[in-house]
């Protein structure tokens, strides 16, 4: 426990636990983004996951909308403190989309329009743990909450749930993205409040 | 720097408030003494933590205010009517508590006036009380006696909102090339002798010589999430390159 701060009493919230150490709930949905929005074109958009051999795998919007997907009812946690629960989406199991994908790799960099990447174990991607979402809230995914579809990893701080996503690269090794390169923390598990370098 | 700011472990740093100052009647600068602070770069912020009697604890971030200053560090924060931690910042705090914090944290939305790779002129664009990690980046240029043509697009909902108005005529008015260009713009109330109605920002004040598309300017733009949005895609639209254009949004919740 910290230092008593003199005079400060904070207001506890039903429902507080379920929240992550340091985190605190909102209603409402907080964009964070490093740049513009990029607005993407669904008749030019595609999605490429491409294996450590090499191999090039990619959906087009009409062929990505072919695959089976999934309603998702999650909690998500902001590195920058805030908790939303219970956030309902639609989108593709990265199961479904690496199915058919040969691969050994025990690392993926999650790749975004605009240039955006982001670092995880293989892993993390696997297992109904992870999906690319193209639908929140009975909606389209807006631009600024990353449509027109984002990768959604919550159990892991949404930085890791990249927006824009439009590829997944499979890797022997790890290779940092973007905000781990700039001090944030490799892995981000919000339960053991893994914000920053050395957490 | 920038990068450097940020290397190693963040540990809880136990600071001390040495003064306050009110900015508007909403915000409040708390300058604060840390000892073993590591340095900053400018634009980066820290996390604050408060501990009641029982433990309960609660976390948010403020941006910096200020330039590098040994041990020493500002916080300018907004209060927020149904806040849980900005009300005790800028209503309760007084001089002599403690505060933990850590930092610096951030290695994106930073101005280094060392970094020789970065010589293009700066375009700042502020909503409310996103100008304090801009004003980071004024007092760095200063501190440096920096020469890169400066440029504040300031937007707030009337004269009486804005934060640092004193320090930033000042800036405004000493001469070239050490002054600063500001421009204010009014959402709800202009000053009695304005030529301008009160409205939201237009692509006209954002379209200024030495800060062109064709004069690469870096932007850094920092508000509300609407705002931000509104800045980037007048900005994008006019021919700025959107990997030059960088950005903090703050939503309508926060502490």
């Amino acid at each position: 426990m910290g230092i008593v701060s003199p005079g400060f009493a904070g207001r506890r919230r039903s429902g507080s636990e379920k929240l992550p150490p340091g985190q605190y709930l909102v209603t409402d949905f907080p964009v964070l983004s490093a740049g513009p929005t990029p607005r993407v074109d669904t008749g030019k958009w595609e999605l490429r996951i491409r294996s450590e051999t090499g191999r090039v795998y990619t959906w087009d919007w009409a062929a990505f909308l072919r695959l089976p997907s999934e309603d998702i009812t999650v909690d998500i946690h902001c590195v920058t403190k805030w908790s939303k629960f219970g956030t309902g989406w639609r989108g593709v199991s990265v199961d479904t989309l690496l199915a058919d994908v040969e691969t050994s790799a025990e690392f993926a960099l999650a790749r975004s329009y605009g240039g955006y990447t982001t670092n995880l174990p293989l892993q993390d991607l696997l297992g109904g743990q992870a999906w690319v979402a193209y639908r929140y809230d009975g909606q389209d995914l807006a631009p600024e909450h990353g449509g027109p579809a984002r990768l959604l990893v919550p159990h892991l701080y949404f930085w890791k749930s990249a927006k824009w996503v439009n590829g997944i690269d499979l890797m022997a090794k790890d290779q940092q993205g973007f905000w781990e390169s700039l001090g944030y923390h490799n892995y981000g598990d919000p339960w053991r409040e893994q914000r920053y370098w050395g957490d | 720097m920038a990068r450097a700011a940020v290397l190693g472990r963040l540990n809880w740093l136990v600071g001390t408030v040495a003064a306050v100052r009110d900015e508007t009647p909403t915000a409040r600068t708390l300058v604060l003494d840390v000892p073993g602070w590591p340095g900053h770069a400018a634009g980066q912020h820290v996390d604050v933590r408060l501990t009641a009697p029982d433990g309960y604890s609660a976390q948010r971030s403020y941006s910096i205010a200020s330039a590098a200053d040994g041990n020493r560090l500002e916080l300018t924060v907004q209060r927020l009517a149904d806040g849980e931690v900005s009300p005790y910042l800028a209503q309760t705090l007084e001089v002599g508590y403690p505060l933990e914090l850590r930092g610096p944290i951030g290695g994106w939305f930073v101005w280094d006036p060392a970094d020789p790779a970065d010589p293009a002129p700066v375009l700042l664009v502020a909503g409310g009380s996103g100008i304090v990690p801009l004003m980071a980046m004024i007092r760095a240029r200063a501190a440096a006696a920096s020469k890169v043509p400066f440029r504040l697009v300031y937007s707030v909902r009337s004269p009486d909102t804005v934060i640092y108005s004193g320090e930033l005529l000042a800036r405004e008015q000493a001469s070239e090339p050490d002054g600063v260009s500001v421009t204010y713009v009014y959402t709800r109330t202009a000053p009695p002798r304005s030529d301008v109605p009160p409205g939201r920002i237009s692509p006209a004040a954002l379209a200024v010589d030495g800060w062109l598309p064709r004069q690469a300017p870096a932007v850094f733009a920092c508000g509300p999430t609407g705002y931000v949005e509104a800045v980037a895609g007048i900005l994008t639209r006019a021919g700025h390159d959107p990997g030059v254009i960088k950005t903090e949004r703050f939503g309508p919740t926060g502490g």
